[in-house]
């Protein structure tokens, strides 16, 4: 079946680190990501006709770019045109941050304009502060509204993850590819074994996330 | 009797517009003043006004001799002393009932989590809802949601007690219990200011009657006076627009 050449030599360990090279990437970007998508997000309910345009506009940019053009654009268009040289994995940071940080704003300006004013009024009129008021009324209602969707956007990012070997990353795909190339002639089946080795990881790291968002959203409908 | 509140020619405008107009009121310790009107006349920016959710643009209101708006001090301190209940209930849907009604008086008042709890258990026993402490909201009716409402701003033991048509978004089945909560705080010597349509209720609640309309206190009197000899054409129309003869 193919599976006999993950166990020869350090095939499996190279796999898992190749996993593990997506799993950092992705890991990077999502904590980049909600640092700037909770920034800007709060920022866009500010409803100033500028900000509001100009993060409409980016937001569809980067929703309408396929990845792996945003991926060539920032890795080889800035390296060639702007002179900058940066590795791969850096590239790959940026775009999957500038890609995390769109959603995220749009998910964190979502649930902060859907609570409404009364509710921080309720809370004002009980004599809180408005610090009091966002620790322990606002904040709490927002990360129940946006957890579920941002585990989603998490998941999507680490299977979005295979496209980086595209700009010459070595991630658990682009392993398994090399693994099959190194044994076509003594194990010609082993892409099977292969390719169904990378799905079962990418299976066993995105089933419980999703499991996660699944239950959260269930404990938490109002 | 003391006065505690002292609304002092108070007129609030939205784009040039007073909805507020040189309103003058006061309310003694203990009073229950019940307010009426048309829709848009001006209720619910009178009752935000007193506790400074709205800025005025004349006068000011007195809560037991400080001016409170404008408000110089600090506006949770003096939201603390004034209670308040919204027509949608407003309690915070993450948190159970006993979670909504020990937040404030532990984070503001600091109250140990225990005591709070104690008080919070002994208010829900009197409303009837000491089965739902760990219920949700969205777990409630409407009517248990508003009785949760009024006893958690109790929670602050507030001096006064404002509510803004606290019964209008109920199933009209569900409508007494609230009432009945609050007219038992009336026996008990609370003082309020309620905004309702229940003209039976406001009747039997209330110290005083005030008919607003058009930004304008029009006419006030005791409960009977002002249901049975209004003295002004305005408030008999709008008296009468409650009854099918
Ligand atoms: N934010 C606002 N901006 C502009 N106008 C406002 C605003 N809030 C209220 N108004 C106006 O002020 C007037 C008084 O409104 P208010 O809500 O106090 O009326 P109300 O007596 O409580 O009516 P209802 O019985 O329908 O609740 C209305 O004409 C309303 O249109
Ligand atoms: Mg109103």
């Amino acid at each position: 079946m193919g599976f006999e050449v993950l166990l020869k030599g350090s095939n499996m360990a190279r796999l898992l680190s190749g996993l593990g090279v997506a799993l950092k990437i992705s890991l990077i970007s999502v904590l980049i990501s909600i640092v700037l998508g909770v920034i800007l997000g709060s920022i866009m309910t500010l409803k100033k006709p500028v900000i509001t345009f100009i993060s409409k506009f980016y937001l569809e940019f980067i929703r309408i770019m396929p990845q792996m053009v945003l991926l060539f654009l920032v890795f080889f268009g800035t390296t060639k045109a702007l002179g900058i040289s940066m590795s791969a994995e850096t590239a790959s940071v940026i775009v999957f941050s500038l890609w995390g940080t769109a959603e995220m704003s749009d998910l964190v300006r979502g649930a902060l304009s859907g609570i409404p004013v009364i509710q921080y009024e309720s809370s004002y009129s009980l004599g809180m502060t408005v610090g009091q008021t966002y620790i322990h009324v606002i904040i709490p209602q927002i990360i129940r509204r946006m957890l579920p969707l941002s585990i989603n956007l998490v998941t999507r990012m680490i299977k979005t993850t295979s496209l980086v070997m595209m700009i010459g990353i070595v991630e658990v795909l682009k392993v398994g590819q090399q693994i099959i190339e190194a044994n076509r002639k003594s194990s010609p089946n082993a892409a099977f074994g292969v390719y169904a080795t990378v799905f079962i990881l990418y299976f066993l790291v995105c089933w419980p996330i999703s499991i996660l968002s699944k239950y959260l959203e269930k404990k938490w409908e109002s | 009797m003391d006065e505690i509140l002292n609304i002092n020619n108070l007129t609030k405008a939205y784009d040039d517009i007073n909805v507020l107009d040189h309103v003058n009121l006061t309310v003694k310790k203990g009073e229950v003043v019940v307010i009426v009107g048309p829709s848009g006349c001006g209720k619910s920016t009178l009752l935000r006004c007193i506790n400074s959710f709205e800025p005025i643009r004349e006068g000011k209101v007195i809560l037991d001799g400080e001016t409170i708006n404008p408000c110089k001090g600090k506006l949770n301190e003096v939201r603390e002393r004034i209670g308040m209940v919204f027509q949608n209930y407003e309690l915070f849907p993450h948190k159970t009932v006993l979670q909504n009604m020990i937040l404030a008086p532990v984070k503001v008042k600091k109250i140990k989590k225990k005591e709070a709890e104690k008080e919070a258990l002994a208010l829900l026993d009197r409303v009837g809802l000491s089965g739902k402490k760990n219920s949700y909201p969205r777990q409630l009716s409407g009517g248990q949601k508003q009785r949760v409402a009024i006893v958690r701003a109790l929670m602050m033991n507030p001096e006064i007690l404002l509510l803004d048509e606290i019964t209008a978004a109920l199933d009209p089945e569900m409508v007494r219990e609230v009432l009945d909560v609050v007219i038992n705080l009336a026996k008990e010597g609370r003082t309020m200011v309620i905004v309702t349509h229940e003209m039976a209720f406001a009747r039997a609640v209330a110290d005083r009657m005030v008919f607003i309309d058009g930004g304008r206190i029009v006419e006030e009197g005791t409960p009977d006076d002002f249901f049975e000899n209004p003295k002004t054409e305005r408030l008999r129309k709008f008296l009468d627009s409650f009854s099918y003869q």
